[in-house]
């Protein structure tokens, strides 16, 4: 069983290093980062099964990040765990660097390039039914946005997947309610999600996406071999962790000043402080 | 010959969708048929204030860019007047079938903004770039595609397009470009290419961004005693054959230059009429077949040699050859 007060600093940790990577590039997606920055933690340092030293391991378990733009917590952690030295962090989105600001699999760790919203999920159910065909034990794991729900090929994949009784697929939908415009009920409403969901042959639950304790649960309990895929309606709050940006439209990109900088890095030092 | 070209760099900092979206509020303040349709876009379109001051002709779509280009033939074939306005990269790649089938097709006036064109994301990389979307929508029967080089170029293709019942796919890119036209007095006309600059010792043509590319170039090559023709290839379908035509015939030599692959796009189609009709030296110069690297727009156009140091040193090769 993880150490959960280490998961919590290492998300901390994390949301650190992420805004400094911002901050250093001048460009982001600063709340949407934030706001997943809990279920990667989860995801990378708790449940899945991956090797840094072999990260194209035939069992290991695999992830997609749907939502790619939300990508400086993804970078942060796969630095972390070892895919590729922490000093490249500094590269982010400069000229000629491989840490774009997507998802890009030149990489070590990253398996597919994703950007375009909506490709995740059905690249995810091609992997799943991959594992069935050659009956291997991994997991396939899929990070997808609200606002990402409007796009009407996650839900041909959602067909799919049930479709295919995929009890090795694991999707998640990150909850902050907000996109770039505004709220995501305002724009393109899509309540009653979990109904959706539901209706769609899946298996849902709804999580604290931003409590780890909470996630580490949900995650080692997923229902095993109910003939149907998982969808976890991860509620969080955008821009996690640093209180001016938390819930705030224009976070979803916005550049942290040299003032809102400090602020933030001091707020989540407090944070870390704390977690002993 | 009129000089319409800008010699001084203005510093602009106005963006073209910022004009097009002044434009389309003006104009949609006294024609209530004209719709914006955005996809989350409305941000990265410019706009947010036409919806604050038209909210009932602004349609929300969400991120859903095939529902936004259904929708809007739709809505123009129930008389409407939509302007989808999303990002390029989407816009061209998600919503093609769309484009090809329900707009040009069918033939219903929607007009295809797609804003934040070619590198303008820079370091999101190829899912974000749109450097096949010249290609792709120029092979589409029926649909019309520009390229407005600066925000005086853009204003007159917007309110040209009010009028106009065709289908047409414009693209723009995200970020202020310096001004090619002295002012936007000049006469604009669909499907008429501008010759901004006259000369007999070669062509640049060039479209969007890469027009003050071309202008600076050929200052920098009169200064070598090299003439060079600056033709401004705004519309690149409906293409103005007759302009190339000449051009060969009285240049002897030709560069494109776009902000866009090498295959498909502006350099495609003006060689295609060059050489069926007059060939003469050509070169194509654009992105070349691969992600493009990652960085922002004037690091991507450098690293390609799309800047004036290396089209005027081409133009001088051929010239001396
Ligand atoms: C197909 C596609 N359309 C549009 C975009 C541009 N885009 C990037 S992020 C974003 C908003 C995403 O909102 P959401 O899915 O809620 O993600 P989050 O709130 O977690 O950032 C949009 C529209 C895109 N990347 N892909
Ligand atoms: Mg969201």
């Amino acid at each position: 069983m993880t150490d959960v007060t280490f998961l919590k600093r290492k998300a901390t940790e994390i949301r650190m290093t992420l805004l400094t990577m911002i901050y250093e590039a001048r460009t982001g997606h600063t709340g949407g980062s934030l706001s997943n920055t809990d279920i990667l933690t989860v995801l990378y340092y708790h449940k899945m099964n991956v090797d840094p030293n072999n990260p194209k391991w035939e069992e290991r378990d695999r992830y997609v990040q749907s939502k790619g733009h939300s990508v400086e917590s993804y970078w942060a952690i796969l630095a972390d765990k070892g895919f590729f030295p922490k000093e490249e962090l500094k590269t982010f989105s400069q000229f000629n660097s491989r840490l774009i600001g997507h998802p890009n699999n030149k990489v070590p760790g990253v398996e597919m390039n994703t950007g375009a919203l909506g490709h995740g999920l059905a690249i995810a159910v091609g992997m799943a039914l991959a594992a069935k065909l050659d009956q291997k034990e991994y997991k396939v794991y899929t990070l997808m946005g609200d606002g990402e729900q409007a796009e009407g090929s996650v839900w041909e994949g959602a067909m799919a997947a049930a479709q295919y009784k995929l009890d090795n697929l694991v999707g998640i939908i990150d909850r902050n309610r907000l996109q770039i415009t505004g709220n995501t009920e305002d724009l393109m409403g899509i309540e009653p999600l979990g109904d959706k969901w539901r209706s769609f042959g899946w298996e849902v639950i709804e999580v604290d996406g931003n409590d780890i304790e909470q996630l580490v649960q949900v995650f080692d309990n997923i229902p095993k071999a109910v003939d149907k895929p998982t969808m976890l309606i991860a509620n969080t709050v955008k821009g996690k962790g640093i209180s001016f940006a938390e819930n705030q439209t224009v976070w979803h990109h916005r550049v942290p000043t040299e003032e809102e900088y400090k602020l933030a890095m001091e707020e989540l030092s407090k944070q870390l402080e704390v977690l002993v | 010959m009129k000089n319409v070209a800008l010699k001084p760099l203005g510093g602009n900092k106005i963006a073209n969708r910022q004009v097009i979206s002044e434009t389309l509020l003006e104009l949609g303040k006294k024609d209530k048929d004209i719709l914006v349709l955005t996809s989350d876009s409305r941000g990265s379109a410019s706009m947010v204030k036409f919806g604050q001051e038209l909210p009932q002709q602004i349609v929300e779509v969400g991120i859903a860019e095939q529902n936004i280009v259904g929708m809007a033939s739709g809505l123009a074939h129930s008389g409407k007047k939509p302007f989808v306005a999303s990002p390029a990269c989407f816009l061209s790649m998600r919503s093609i079938e769309q484009i090809k089938v329900d707009v040009a097709y069918s033939q219903t006036n929607v007009k295809l903004i797609g804003i934040s064109g070619g590198v303008s994301y820079g370091a999101l990389g190829m899912s974000h770039h749109s450097l096949q979307d010249i290609a792709v929508t120029r092979a589409i029967p029926g649909l019309d595609v520009m390229i407005p080089a600066d925000r005086h170029e853009a204003k007159k293709m917007i309110e040209a397009l009010i009028g106009y019942e065709r289908p047409v796919y414009m693209r723009i890119g995200r970020n202020p470009v310096e001004d090619s036209y002295l002012s936007d007095d000049y006469p604009f006309e669909i499907g008429k290419a501008v010759t901004m600059k006259d000369g007999d010792d070669v062509t640049i043509i060039a479209a969007g961004e890469t027009v003050r590319v071309a202008l600076d170039a050929a200052e920098r090559l009169e200064e070598e005693g090299v003439y060079c023709r600056v033709i401004n290839m705004h519309t690149i379908k409906p293409l103005d054959q007759e302009v190339i035509i000449r051009a060969a015939k009285e240049t002897k030599r030709i560069i494109t230059l776009e902000e866009h692959s090498i295959f498909g796009g502006l350099g495609a189609a003006v060689a295609e009429v060059v050489s069926q009709n007059h060939p003469v030296l050509m070169k194509i110069l654009g992105i070349p077949d691969e992600p493009a690297i990652t960085g922002k727009t004037a690091e991507v156009f450098n690293h390609y040699g799309i800047n004036k140091e290396n089209v005027s040193k081409l133009a001088l090769q051929m010239v001396r050859k």
